[in-house]
């Protein structure tokens, strides 16, 4: 039997050499006369062993990595002989930073053929949609409100009672939008599941369109995204070919929908009116998106986590989902550590791991092998946490409570090099860039906050300028439609209450001189 | 190098638009198509888009201008985007963007005089695990050090 050896086609595999590592195995065995197929999965997450290949054995996967090109013969030789290799993991389910996680929406990302539908059927796929299809909607919709599940994609809003207000609003038609922007920074879960495991997404939105009566879904991907869009184009293919989607028998059909790199398109009033192919305004909420949505229907938007987690929550049970977690957070979340970090990657793991844990000890703490200094957390209108708050629990509540939030689960790690005064300038000048321009706390307020934070650096009346900012910051909080302007306070606020000393003119002025 | 973009022709233009035209809220699909096909968006396509779709210039405009993505004019030969976000800049981004800038002698943001390179930010490619990340022609590039963004920027270059 041929060899069946398995390479990540994800991005994050690609980008530091995935591909080259596949064609230098190829070439390796051909040379050798070993028969090898070569299976493209997407990556179990454990980025800093990219790429990272492994090998079907009697004992299950075993892992090498992190490969180059040059060592793949070598790591044939290896494979082919059961020798030893320094870049030899062992089995991977055994790799501790694996073993040590939950992995329910994740289960399948790394192992199956992303664009293999029978792969995913032969791995429990489709078993959520068979059971959604026995309970019908009102059962479907009591399931999801059961599971506790809260939007993944930042505000943490219950799953079912969004859809149950979609399914109680009468229309003619109806629409399933999957929010794929992931525009956050030391964000990738949304990428990495579109391009491992992209059916799971189908069938989380499929189950949706069930229980709320929708015929058509879109899936809207950011375009920084090429291999996202490219998975799960071919995986919608494949879906409809197998009468999963569209066709007579189905009445559910979905499409993919690029953007064109704003990140305010990630909010979803803003992503509807991009995706009716007019500017990425926000809109003023009411009407909600469930009563008028997409055009003027009513429609469910989601993150791509929240719909990639429904097929477990049908399948398994809702109980079985609700099982983990803490407080009003019950499941998973696929946390990602990012940044300047050890050992970076895809963690998922039951809510109330504590971000010290996840940072020190998961994490590894930082690449440079510097103190780890701050960490953002939720994406750029996340805040800074220093490392005395590290005993804050992974909660919607408890980061909420430390003025933060966990948006849609990046950390983005930062060593004592790191000058917050910089960093907070960052996120006025990021806000300045991406506003829609609807309100002028968020438009104009970032931009005032990026000169006044320009003078505070260069010694200017550093006190009076330091209110400035404290009362932009509270301008824009308070008077901004959107959580753009809304939540850039937040690592505004947390570099300065946090992190002072940086805004120190001595400091700074000291900086200057160098 | 970028795949080669075709030069304007109306004719073209027109079968590109009519191709998505009965698409739902087209607008995007189009200038994406149109961006692939030409290497940037021609001021003559924006009246024929409104045309097709039953919209106003102005509207159509408006959209153009609204996404980062789109371009007015051709890019330079090389597109290189580094990324600016935050992950990137926790991995040292920072000071390999100001490595590029210096190396090609422009600004980010902006394309080289000879046309062969043009430079771009980028907000997040997500490949923050393996910061700091870059773009090459549509080709990621992560673990930046100094010799890879040296290695990137020569072969915008060429
Ligand atoms: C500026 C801004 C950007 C956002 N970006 C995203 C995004 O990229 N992905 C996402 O799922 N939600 C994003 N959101 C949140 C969405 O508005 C919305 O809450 C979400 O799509 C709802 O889905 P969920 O309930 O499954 O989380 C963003 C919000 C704002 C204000
Ligand atoms: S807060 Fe900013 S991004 Fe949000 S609606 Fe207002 S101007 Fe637009
Ligand atoms: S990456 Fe786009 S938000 Fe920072
Ligand atoms: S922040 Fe640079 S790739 Fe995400």
């Amino acid at each position: 039997m041929n060899l069946r050896i398995f390479v990540p086609r994800d991005a994050g595999a690609v980008a530091v050499g995935a591909d080259e590592v596949a064609l230098a195995l190829e070439q390796a065995a051909s040379k050798r006369g070993v028969a090898i197929d070569i299976v493209r999965t997407g990556s179990r997450g454990l980025y800093w062993l990219e790429p990272m290949v492994e090998v079907a054995t009697a004992q299950g996967r075993v892992a090498f990595g992190p490969l180059t090109a040059a060592e793949a013969a070598a790591v044939l030789d290896a494979i082919v002989t059961d020798g030893p290799h320094p870049l030899r993991l062992g089995v991977t389910e055994q790799i501790p930073w694996l073993k040590r996680q939950t992995r329910l929406t994740f289960a399948r990302c790394g192992v199956v053929d992303p664009r293999s539908i029978e792969d995913y059927r032969a791995h429990q796929g489709y078993q959520g949609l068979e059971r959604a299809l026995e309970l019908g909607s009102d059962a479907i919709l009591a399931e999801v409100t059961a599971s506790g599940l809260r939007g993944r994609g930042g505000a943490g809003f219950p799953t079912g009672i969004k859809w149950k207000t979609v399914a109680q609003t009468r229309a003619d038609r109806k629409y399933i939008v999957c929010n794929a922007d992931e525009g956050d920074s030391g964000t990738f879960a949304d990428r990495m599941i579109m391009e491992g495991d992209p059916f799971v997404v189908i069938e989380g939105m499929t189950i949706a369109a069930i229980a709320v009566g929708a015929s058509k879904g879109y899936i809207y991907i950011r375009s920084e995204y090429p291999h996202a869009v490219a998975a799960m184009n071919a995986a919608i293919l494949s879906a409809r070919r197998a009468g999963f989607l569209g066709g007579s028998s189905r009445s559910f059909d979905l499409e993919v929908r690029v953007g064109a790199g704003a990140y305010v398109c990630g909010e979803e009033t803003s992503l509807l009116e991009s995706l009716e192919g007019r500017r990425g305004i926000v809109r003023a909420k009411p009407p909600l998106p469930a009563h008028k949505g997409l055009f003027g229907r009513p429609t469910v938007i989601n993150n791509v986590l929240s719909f990639a987690a429904i097929p477990f929550i049908l399948a398994g049970g809702a109980k079985a989902y609700a099982e983990f977690g803490m407080g009003r957070s019950r499941g998973t979340m696929p946390i990602q550590l990012a940044g300047n970090i050890r050992h970076g990657g895809l963690f998922e793991t039951a809510f109330g791991v504590t971000l010290g844990e996840l940072v020190d000890d998961i994490g590894g703490g930082t690449l440079t092998g510097r103190p780890v200094r701050a960490v953002q957390v939720g994406g750029p209108l996340g805040a800074y946490f220093p490392r005395a708050l590290f005993e804050t629990p992974f909660d919607y509540e408890a980061f909420a409570a430390r003025d933060g939030l966990i948006g849609h689960g990046g950390i983005a790690v930062f060593d004592d090099s790191v000058d917050m005064i910089r960093q907070a300038r960052f996120a006025m000048e990021f806000c300045a860039i991406e506003s829609c321009g609807k309100c002028t706390p968020c438009r104009i307020g970032s931009t005032r906050g990026v000169e006044t934070i320009d003078k505070i650096r260069a010694g200017d009346r550093v006190a009076e300028n330091i209110a400035v900012v404290e009362d932009l910051c509270n301008t824009m909080k308070f008077g901004s439609l959107c959580a753009l302007g809304g939540f850039t306070p937040y690592p505004v606020m947390s570099a300065l209450r946090h992190f002072r000393e940086d805004f120190d003119p001595a400091r700074t002025r000291l900086e200057a001189a160098e | 190098m970028t795949p080669a973009s075709e030069p304007w022709d109306t004719a073209r233009g027109a079968e590109i638009i009519a191709e998505h035209a009965d698409l739902e809220g087209a607008t995007l699909v189009i200038l994406h198509a149109l961006q692939e096909a030409f290497g940037y968006v021609p001021e003559p396509a924006i009246p024929m888009i409104a045309s097709a779709l039953n919209l106003s210039r102005a509207e159509v405009h408006g959209v153009f201008t609204f996404y980062h993505d789109f371009r007015r004019e051709p890019a330079g030969r090389h597109v290189l985007k580094l990324c600016r976000a935050e992950a990137c800049q926790a991995a040292g981004g920072d000071a390999l963007v100001a490595r590029a800038e210096a190396k090609l002698g422009i600004g980010i943001g902006n394309t080289t005089a000879d046309n062969l390179t043009t430079l771009e930010p980028i907000y997040c490619l997500g490949l923050c695990a393996t910061a700091p990340s870059a773009m090459l022609d549509g080709r990621l590039v992560g673990r930046l050090d100094e010799a890879r963004i040296d290695a990137l920027v020569a072969e915008a270059q060429r």
